[in-house]
């Protein structure tokens, strides 16, 4: 018998009847009887002073039920505890284009746009800041007076030795690269629906992967208990980290809810999403890296720059991730890390797919490939003489459990034929290769409790259903199936006879939301608890009456059996009712929350990196470089990820693709692109997220280290193969036409340009050779 | 603006609606006549979430205005397949992995669809151009392409099953 019947399977995902139809219903789906629609007005200034706001002819308009303005939610809110920056609509300055000033709920969106022509604003017009590095030596404007020289935050690490390190390095070299700024841009746009209750409640669909912090905010900005407000999320249409927090529409809806007395709806139009945007900043990282002779890594030295927009938002936890993710990825002795998140006046930056990491990666594996040239060593062989011996502790406290890391690397370098397309495919075509890593969710929790970050309830009554309640949120991820899968297993059941309820602040125990990756690990690790748990009062039961040993009872495909001989065979719906007998309905509790050990060090800002566990990846990209246009072809990408167990195949490979997907289009297509605080391209024609035309052949493989404290092994499979995408891209441009290209995205004219300096240094024409000694 | 009363072939069924001249075909499905499962992605018609059927070529509903659209047949994502039965794009789509967070797949369903009906055994390049005007950020395209491929498979084995004599 095999060991396991549901976990291991490629099961389609337990929604998907819901998204085939058309008939699941998404935020914006929603229509309630007397719901009223709702408008913000977003500022046209970068950074401006309200002088006055006059809503009174937008009030007179026939139609328009409430006009709201700073004044009628003036407490300050943000994802993170020292963050509390953003105001539902602004109070005193307008800090980027498109800050939200006031909104209006109407009988129809047409007469709520009329009403935003209505109100009129008197704003004084100040300096702004748009470059980082500008804005970090302000002496004056600062975007929030309390946050000198507009840095909102600045960490300083050193772990180790690292001058001694760099001394050690026979190989060292000194960079600067650059990454453009993306956005998630899932495809569905922000939509809440904020449902006055006439018991005085308030009710709140939204497209969040936080139900629990937005129904924390809503009480905080509404002035109401949180007993008094319920939050639901719906199916949401892709988060990529872009819902993590709570964006202005979703406190807006209720502010005007409660101020209409009568249900209102906003939903962001694409441009209004672009605006919204919290997504991945533009950074600059100056990178020192020493490697010894015999190859490894001696020393790391990062300086980290992120432009994180006008509001806090989740910012000291990316430029914190991008410090503390140089660890637990290589064994690496010597690190000094200086991060800065600095404010501009444009929209906040957030969390985006892979976050804080992705950038810093970037530039690490550019430079440990253009190292291993140095060093006369292969880049995959550099990459061994690296790796971590788990378990361990890292230089900068992060704990490694398992490590799949090498398994990775072997896998790619095989399956792409590595050994013999490095450095002798013809002039033009290269491959490239680099590794990522990431959290299988975060040890500590955004507001420090010691509360576990899941509980789960299982109930199982008198028709034999099996309620799983869990407040995690699928946001097209699958975690929905994933839990489904741990349960089923657990019971011994058909996945079909469990019934989820999930995301519902009303129904569901506190789980802290789908970010960082953590769904699969911390509430798969509290529905393993809840289910084994109710199994054990099933069997218990069935030992009672029947008089049997429960030791000697299994659970397995609907039925519970004796394994000592056949007499006992129950159907689940029997054993069910033997439990019952004693009982009453039945009831079990789950709850995750991770080992003290797994926390992480005491300096400040130790508290991000760490997770109880990390995924590996690891990618070979081939490309064809076109010398004439600059133009780049991605062949294939073949991406091996360290998950620890597949609980289900199917949709660890849809992430893997997803992430490498979302990779590519950041490393060759996408830039949000600024003009003085505004975007140039806030629609998707011109943004340009990858089609099908610009999407190579993706191959993804799964790496099992089995870790051991995941649900069954399992650990994060959503994030961690983003990052080595793009370093691979780029080592196989290198590969192809000997140019690197230290900025992203690698456009035809980088290249361009790149080949035409190298061909100045060179003299004549481009040489048709491969880059780089081997 | 003074609403005028349209009339139009959904699924199979005629829907009356009263709408001012310009409303799009997109919000009177979503709006008039409850279909939401046409989604609204973007602003600039480059999306697809939004494609229905017209006379069986697909077609963005959100650059559509409903008034001109009186005397063909329309088909959305919930007239694919009949009541409580399923399409064979629909059932690639749910078993190999094509719908994930789900936003883009009515799309996808209508414009796969479209494809099968006009060659029902394409290749992978005609696969991927039919679906060049469609986004998906989920997936990375290639559980898509799987969907469709296993939608192939199950029309051909329910054509077959048709078909065959009926064993007494």
């Amino acid at each position: 018998m095999a060991p396991h019947s549901i976990i291991g399977q490629p099961l389609p995902m337990t929604d998907a009847p819901a998204k085939i139809t058309g008939l699941g219903k998404y935020a914006d789906d929603l229509l309630v009887p007397g719901m009223l629609y709702g408008k913000i007005l977003h500022s046209p200034h970068a950074h401006a002073r309200i002088r006055a706001i006059d809503t009174s002819k937008a009030e007179a308009l026939p139609g328009v039920k409430a006009v709201a303005t700073g004044g009628d939610a003036p407490h300050p809110y943000g994802i993170l505890p020292i963050g509390h920056d953003e105001r539902v609509f602004a109070l005193d300055k307008a800090r980027y284009i498109g800050d939200n000033l006031a909104a209006v709920a109407a009988v129809s969106l047409e007469l709520a746009e009329q009403a935003l022509d209505l109100i009129e604003v008197d704003y004084e017009l100040l300096p702004a800041w748009f470059d980082p590095l500008e804005s970090m030596q302000a002496t004056r404007d600062w975007i929030h007076e309390s946050k000198p020289n507009n840095i909102e935050k600045e960490y300083h690490h050193v772990f180790g030795d690292v001058e001694k390190g760099f001394a050690e390095a026979t190989f060292v070299r000194e960079e600067r690269y650059f990454a453009g700024e993306v956005t998630h841009a899932a495809m569905e746009p922000h939509s809440t629906l904020a449902v006055w209750e006439p018991d005085g409640r308030l009710t709140v669909y939204s497209s969040t992967q936080v139900p629990y912090y937005l129904h924390r905010t809503i009480s905080e900005v509404c002035e109401m208990p949180m007993s008094q407000i319920r939050v639901i999320k719906p199916l949401v249409g892709g988060g990529f980290g872009g819902k993590s927090e709570v964006i202005p529409l979703e406190v807006a809806a209720p502010v005007l809810a409660k101020k209409a007395y009568r249900p209102v709806k906003i939903t962001y139009t694409r441009e209004e999403v672009f605006y919204a945007h919290r997504g991945r900043p533009i950074t600059i990282v100056d990178l020192k890296v020493g490697l010894t002779r015999e190859g490894k890594i001696s020393a790391v030295a990062a300086r980290v720059v992120q432009d994180g927009g006008a509001y806090c938002g989740y910012g000291p936890v990316t430029v914190l991730y991008s410090g503390a993710l140089l660890g637990a990825i290589y064994d690496i002795p010597n690190v000094r890390f200086d991060g800065y998140r600095v404010l501009t006046n444009k929209p906040a930056c957030g969390a985006m797919r892979g976050h804080g990491t992705v950038n810093v990666r970037f530039a690490f594996e550019v430079m440990l490939d253009a190292l291993a040239h140095d060093a006369g060593l292969d880049p995959a062989e550099v990459r061994r003489r690296n790796l971590l011996k788990a378990p361990c502790l890292t230089a900068n406290g992060l704990r490694v459990t398992s490590y799949g890391l090498p398994e990775c690397i072997e896998k790619v370098v095989e399956r792409s034929g590595w050994a013999a397309k490095k450095g002798r495919l013809p002039f033009g075509r290269g491959v490239g290769l680099a590794c990522s890593h990431y959290v299988s969710g975060a040890a500590n929790p955004i507001i420090r409790s010691n509360m576990p970050h899941t509980t789960v309830h299982i109930k199982i009554d008198r028709d034999a259903a099996v309620t799983l309640y869990t407040g995690a949120s699928e946001i097209g991820q699958g975690s929905d199936t994933i839990q489904v899968q741990i349960v089923a297993e657990v019971l011994g059941v058909r996945p079909e006879r469990i019934k989820l309820v999930a995301a519902d602040t009303e129904l569901t125990p506190v789980d802290l939301g789908s970010y960082s990756s953590r769904v699969t690990f911390m509430a798969g690790n509290a529905c393993l608890e809840a289910a084994k748990n109710m199994r054990a009062q099933i069997l218990e039961g069935v030992a009672r009456k029947f008089g049997c040993d429960p030791q000697l009872l299994e659970a397995r495909d609907d039925m519970v059996f004796t394994l000592d001989d056949s007499r006992l065979r129950l159907r689940f719906e029997e054993a069910v009712g033997a439990a019952l007998d004693f009982r009453g309905a039945l009831v079990a509790q789950g709850t995750y929350a991770p080992p003290e050990e797994a926390r992480g060090g005491k300096f400040k800002g130790a508290g991000v990196g760490p997770s109880p566990s990390y995924s590996y990846s690891a990618q070979v990209a081939e490309v064809s470089v076109d010398t004439e246009t600059g133009q780049i072809q991605v062949h294939r990408i073949i991406a091996a990820h360290d998950c620890g167990k597949a609980l289900n195949p199917l949709t660890v490979e849809g992430q893997i693709e997803g992430s490498v997907y979302m990779g590519l289009g950041q490393a060759l297509q996408e830039e949000m692109l600024w003009n003085k605080g505004r975007l140039m391209n806030p629609t998707l024609l011109e943004y340009r997220i990858p089609s099908t035309l610009e999407t190579p052949e993706i191959e993804s493989i799964i790496v099992e280290s089995m870790d051991p404290e995941g649900p069954f092994g399992a650990k994060e499979a959503g994030e961690g193969s983003l990052a080595a995408t793009i370093p691979a891209v780029a080592n196989a441009i290198y590969d192809a036409v000997g140019v690197r290209i230290h900025s992203l995205p690698i456009t035809p004219e980088k290249v361009l340009a790149a080949l035409h300096d190298k061909q100045l240094r060179g003299g004549g024409a481009v040489k048709r050779e491969k880059g780089g000694a081997r | 603006m003074a609403k005028e009363l349209i009339r139009l072939k959904v699924n199979g069924e005629v829907h009356e609606a009263a709408v001012p001249p310009s409303k799009l075909l997109l919000d009177v499905l979503r709006e008039d006549l409850g279909l939401t499962g046409s989604k609204r992605g973007c602003d600039d018609s480059s999306c697809g979430c939004c494609a229905v059927l017209v006379d069986g070529v697909p077609m963005l509903s959100c650059v559509a205005i409903a008034s001109c659209y009186q005397e063909e047949e329309i088909v959305t994502v919930e007239g694919i397949a009949p009541p409580g039965e399923l399409d064979p794009v629909q059932e690639g789509f749910a078993v190999a992995g094509g719908a994930q967070c789900g936003y883009c797949t009515p799309g996808f369903l209508i414009a796969t669809k479209a494809l099968l009906d006009r060659r029902p055994r394409p290749t992978l390049e005609e696969i991927r151009d039919a679906l060049s005007s469609n986004l998906c950020r989920c997936t990375g395209y290639m559980q898509i392409y799987e969907s469709v491929k296993l939608a192939i498979e199950r029309a051909s084995s329910r054509a077959a099953a048709a078909q065959a004599p009926v064993e007494r």
